[in-house]
């Protein structure tokens, strides 16, 4: 057992590592969300005004409905650039290094998908005290409460880009794979308008956003925030980390990874 | 006393296309098999196979006496020809990461680690980044990583490919070293045959998935009627040496 927390440790380090020396890439996973609360979000504040729902007790501002979307985002291009990284490794060689240790496989991907979760909530909470910082009206104590949220929405996005990883076999393939999954899932989504807004619009957008996981893992951050906890939400997410880490599996079975 | 490494009926396939066709080899620990073959052979296949990342479906592979699964690995070090470092990370820090995959920590590893560079003569580029290092040095951190762990057998594939003069006899004296001095068992795929020492290798040659010949070097230049290697290779594979 201790083996494996060795290992588990010896993962997270090296991915801390790499995404601490890989500045810009630390720069654009801020400045990404960013611009869309201080652009995106401001020119819509006064336009749009979001009613009380729950978690909500009184209406809000416009830049504060799009914050817990924005979180998801930045776990969303980081679950991503996670996959680009497999993909990366892989045809670098290094992924050989990791699947040639004498540990189990399926111990082997849990443990970058943790890696890289981690490195996700390095970038969620730089994202969170700038915004606050910048005015945006977030409670201090949500900080600490969306943190089983933000653990369980890293795994879930980290494990559907584990999945993207196995089947793009060059890195020269990514981009378009990028634009077909990252843009629908988050546009498809409670990211940035709630969903009865959605239904006023269009009852089969609305239906695509219900049942899309990322609709759920942004709405038990939206809860987590204010310490409350949405159970179907973090269940539904639960069920998609868990078929995303099963096809990730079958993935990387050894007669593919080579 | 088990073969450091045994392969028994081994085949595989690429769909229609049979890169490996029953082959059958055996390594003892202390010996240095050589494994020959013009590209296309099969070797990269036999050593994907080997290192678990292709999936064995027919034949076996057992090490030490061992089926080849994950926990047999401990005892296996390998050397891809493809570079498999982390070229943003030092050199000790792309040993650290590879002796904790292995289980390794603290004291000890650091231990280790310098005690594989001062004998591959790098201990002063420890705390490079192995981006800064030329490919003599980066072959020699990816031996010294392979090592780290104190395998009792080496797959090596090609891993002299594109270094200079000086830096492929640094690697294949250290090499010999390791199997005369340590009893290290190790399988090296090349097709260069001027890093045969005829003297005390062993030799497989592989040609179109098939294992052609294997056995101490002399006996198979006997039998062959061959007066060197590089006829030998010749009249059995038809290629140029």
């Amino acid at each position: 057992m201790k083996t494996k927390w060795i290992v588990l440790w010896a993962i997270i380090v090296r991915e801390l590592r790499r995404f601490l020396q890989q500045r810009s890439r630390f720069f654009g996973a801020l400045v990404r969300p960013l611009i869309w609360l201080m652009v995106f979000a401001a020119g819509f504040r006064a336009a749009l005004g979001i009613a009380i729902t729950p978690p909500y007790e009184t209406y809000i501002t416009y830049d504060v409905y799009i914050v817990p979307g924005l979180v998801g985002m930045v776990q969303l291009f980081n679950g991503m650039q996670n996959s680009l990284s497999m993909v990366y490794d892989r045809e670098m060689g290094s992924m050989r290094v990791l699947l040639t240790s004498p540990q189990p496989l399926p111990f082997l991907l849990f443990a970058r998908l943790f890696a890289g979760m981690c490195v996700s909530l390095l970038q969620v909470y730089a994202f969170l005290l700038i915004a606050r910082l910048s005015g945006v009206d977030l409670p201090w104590n949500g900080f600490l409460s969306v943190l089983p949220a933000l653990v369980l929405t890293g795994l879930m996005l980290g494990a559907a880009g584990m999945v993207v990883s196995s089947q793009v076999r060059q890195i020269e393939n990514f981009a378009g794979v990028m634009n077909f999954v990252v843009f629908p899932v988050f546009f498809l989504s409670s990211a940035l308008y709630p969903l009865w807004k959605m239904q006023e619009g269009s009852e089969w957008v609305y239906q695509l956003c219900r049942f899309n996981p990322f609709t759920d893992a942004v709405e038990m951050i939206r809860f987590a925030l204010y310490g409350q906890w949405d159970s179907a939400a973090a269940s539904h997410t639960v069920i998609a980390t868990a078929v995303c880490l099963t096809l990730a599996l079958l993935g990387y079975r050894p007669r593919q990874r080579a | 006393m088990s073969a450091a490494l045994a392969i028994e009926a081994l085949s595989h396939r690429y769909g229609e296309r049979l890169a490996l066709d029953q082959v059958s080899l055996t390594v003892e620990a202390g010996q240095c098999c050589i494994l020959l073959g013009p590209n296309g052979a099969g070797k990269s296949t036999l050593f994907g196979l080997l290192s678990r990342l292709l999936a064995v479906k027919s034949g076996r592979i057992t090490v030490f006496g061992q089926p080849l699964q994950a926990a047999a690995l401990s005892r296996v070090g390998v050397v891809f020809q493809q570079s498999t470092l982390d070229l943003d990370l030092t050199v000790e820090q792309n040993l650290s990461y590879f002796g904790a995959l292995h289980g390794m920590h603290g004291k000890a590893l650091a231990q280790r680690i310098g005690e594989e560079l001062e004998r591959l003569d790098l201990a002063a580029r420890r705390r490079d980044r192995v981006r800064d290092l030329n490919g003599g040095h980066r072959r020699r951190v990816e031996i010294a990583r392979a090592l780290l762990h104190r395998p009792a057998l080496l797959l090596l594939d090609e891993p002299t490919v594109g270094l200079d003069l000086p830096s492929r006899q640094f690697l294949i004296g250290h090499l010999h070293r390791l199997v005369r001095n340590e009893g290290l068992a190790l399988l090296w795929a090349t097709h260069l045959i001027d890093e045969i020492d005829a003297q005390h290798d062993h030799v497989a040659l592989l040609h179109r998935g098939r294992l052609l010949a294997s056995g101490a070097v002399a006996p198979l230049l006997a039998e062959a009627g061959c007066a060197d290697l590089a006829g030998w290779f010749d009249l059995r594979t038809g290629a140029v040496s």
